[in-house]
């Protein structure tokens, strides 16, 4: 080894702190804007690729935005609805196929997803253990959620309450687990899928309970000329079995039932200009004469990729000036640590060290210095391109 | 006929640029072997001897010709190979790398000049020059762990380790106590006795002047543009 390369290592070895201050320096300037450029173009890739695959979603008139996170990602729930009716209306227009999504409650923190089995024919979605949704209550758990619970096919879930101190609101339902989902990295790995019936049945619109027919308890229910009115001790079934089944029922019209969104998927382009034509209005937003929206989930999260991208603009900018003041900085530590050193270099010349040795050993000191940062960076960045999709997948999966 | 001696300055002429001091010498001659000790004031020239003497800096006229090589006609990169091959230097701070241990410290010159090259004698030669000045067992400390004597002795070995003909001392003991003083330069005799070098040792310090063969006086270097030949005291 070089003399001066092993005075140069000695010294940043003997200075461990100044060291890894430097190193710490160049590390965070560097990978910072390195790692979120991955992460981006990661979150970029994963999202657009949900949201080109989605042609066309339905919902409430409101945010674009919302209605596409909440029926592609199921993030941002709201309670705004359509009813049932119009992924019935857009299924009898011949040109779509409609996939309705009820996506408005949880289970310990997971989205339930109310659909039918088209969404697991249109995701490409395959059952890795169990069944497939057979019966009221069943569900079916992507990946994520059953590693994360550690759930398995025969367990139960109950649903988380919407609201606890609503005694008049829904009950939480206890689940049974039908089927475990295989990985597809998407959102659904991180979804717990029902049939629409049963969502109806957690949102209360549908229930459970004991025979009223031969009761005579007035206090559990009324007979009223030829109607029977349940009183409100009369409790509903928390779970739906096979002794059960049969009582489970609903109140009211399904085609009135609420729903959040329908993911309309047009048998080919001219179906989908014509689907198209039913909603009048500009841009990726049009809306029809009830105040039903189409959006286009491809232009909405592009519209916010273009954002997210605006924004980063000014991250860069940002990590710009910040390299800027870090290579200030060094140039700084280097010239108060040559003017310390003075003394030091002095005396290596008199021992006869030429000057370009002490200019090599003062380079060599830097170059071990960026080096250190830039096997860091390296083995940094490395692990995030292996982690970004499971780190990007776990923000959209929650 | 100047190889009879080790050092032969001759009509030595010197100035700082931007300085009223300048350094006058008619005639230095110091033989192979011999222990000198120059003294004088503050301020005499006494350090600059010694730069010129090892190569330094060189004389605006007049020649420094040590061991028979005009140093002061030498290109520069010359100059620097004689200083690595011929000079072994002590200074008063004794100027050792701290985040070096005592072992590199005295490698130094062959860490920072690749003329030199080590061999497994020259580690031999540490140890035996470690030992003989009493820091044998001291060579993984750092320097820091070590007394101001110790440290001196670590730059006396730094020195000698290459077996230059020359060693020159710029105040040895001038940041030693007493005791110090007196045992570093009975180590400092001891070594260049056992290596036959010449010694030259600049020292403001009277009390220590014992043990020297001859005492060169810095007092008449100092008047402006007179040559002379020093006081010389045996």
């Amino acid at each position: 080894m070089s003399g001066w390369i092993k005075l140069a290592w000695r010294y940043i070895c003997f200075h461990r702190t100044k060291t890894m201050i430097m190193v710490a320096c160049i590390f965070l300037t560097i990978f910072l804007p390195i790692a979120i450029g991955i992460l981006l173009s990661e979150f970029q890739s994963k999202i657009v690729a949900r949201s080109e695959s989605t042609p066309l979603v339905i919902g409430a008139r409101g945010s674009g935005m919302d209605l596409t996170l909440q029926s592609l990602y199921f993030k941002n729930r709201t309670t705004d609805t359509i009813p049932f009716q119009e992924s019935l209306k857009a299924a009898e227009s011949g040109r779509v196929t409609a996939i309705p999504i009820h996506s408005r409650y949880t289970a310990r923190e997971f989205p339930v997803v109310g659909t039918d089995l088209k969404y697991f024919e249109f995701r490409k979605l395959k059952v890795a253990d169990g069944n497939m949704l057979t019966i009221l209550g069943d569900c079916v758990l992507g990946s994520t959620v059953a590693e994360r619970l550690g759930l398995s096919v025969g367990e139960q879930l109950l649903t988380d309450p919407e609201n606890s101190i609503n005694f008049a609101g829904d009950t939480p339902l206890n689940m049974n687990v039908r089927g475990i989902l295989a990985a597809n990295n998407s959102p659904d790995d991180g979804a717990i899928f029902v049939d629409l019936k049963t969502a109806w049945v957690i949102q209360g619109l549908g229930h459970g309970h004991q025979n009223l027919e031969d009761e005579t308890d007035t206090n559990i229910a009324i007979r009223r000329d030829d109607k029977i009115e349940a009183r409100a001790t009369v409790r509903p079934f928390l779970e739906i079995n096979e002794k059960n089944i049969d009582s489970f029922h609903f109140h009211g019209s399904e085609e009135d039932f609420p729903i959040s969104a329908v993911i309309a998927v047009p048998h080919d382009e001219k179906s989908e200009t014509m689907f198209m034509g039913q909603y009048v209005g500009a841009g990726n937003r049009q809306i029809d004469d009830t105040g039903v929206q189409l959006v286009n989930p491809a232009t909405v999260i592009q519209d916010l990729m273009s954002l997210v991208f605006r924004v980063k603009q000014f991250f860069d900018v940002n990590a710009l000036l910040v390299s800027l003041s870090t290579i200030l900085l060094l140039v700084l530590v280097v010239l108060l640590s040559s003017r310390l050193r003075a003394e030091e270099m002095a005396t290596m010349f008199k021992l006869g060290c030429s000057r370009s040795t002490i200019f090599l050993l003062q380079v060599g000191e830097l170059l071990f210095v960026f080096l250190l940062a830039g096997v860091l960076i390296a083995g940094a960045v490395a692990l995030v391109k292996v982690f970004a999709g499971d780190l990007v997948l776990s923000m959209l999966v929650g | 006929m100047h190889l009879c001696f080790m050092i032969q300055v001759e009509q030595l002429q010197f100035a700082y640029p931007r300085s009223e001091f300048q350094l006058s010498i008619e005639e230095l001659k110091i033989e192979a072997g011999e222990k000198v000790a120059v003294v004088g004031p503050s301020g005499s020239g006494k350090t600059t001897l010694l730069n010129l003497l090892s190569g330094i800096i060189v004389p605006e006229q007049g020649s420094v010709i040590v061991d028979g090589q005009t140093v002061s006609a030498m290109p520069d990169s010359e100059r620097r190979n004689f200083r690595i091959a011929e000079i072994g230097f002590v200074f008063q701070q004794f100027e050792l790398v701290e985040y070096l241990r005592v072992a590199d410290n005295i490698r130094l010159p062959y860490l920072i000049n690749r003329t030199l090259s080590e061999s497994s004698a020259t580690r031999e030669r540490l140890n035996d020059l470690a030992n003989s000045v009493g820091i044998g067992d001291k060579l993984k400390r750092w320097v820091h762990q070590l007394s101001q004597g110790e440290q001196q002795r670590v730059a006396i070995c730094r020195a000698l380790l290459p077996e230059p003909k020359l060693i020159l001392a710029d105040e040895p003991t001038g940041n030693l106590d007493p005791a110090n003083k007196q045992r570093i330069l009975s180590v400092l005799f001891e070594q260049v006795d056992r290596g036959g070098q010449t010694l030259i040792v600049v020292t403001h310090d009277m009390a220590i002047l014992d043990g020297f063969d001859r005492i060169v006086d810095f007092e008449k270097f100092r008047k402006p543009n007179s040559l002379a030949s020093p006081e010389v005291a045996v």
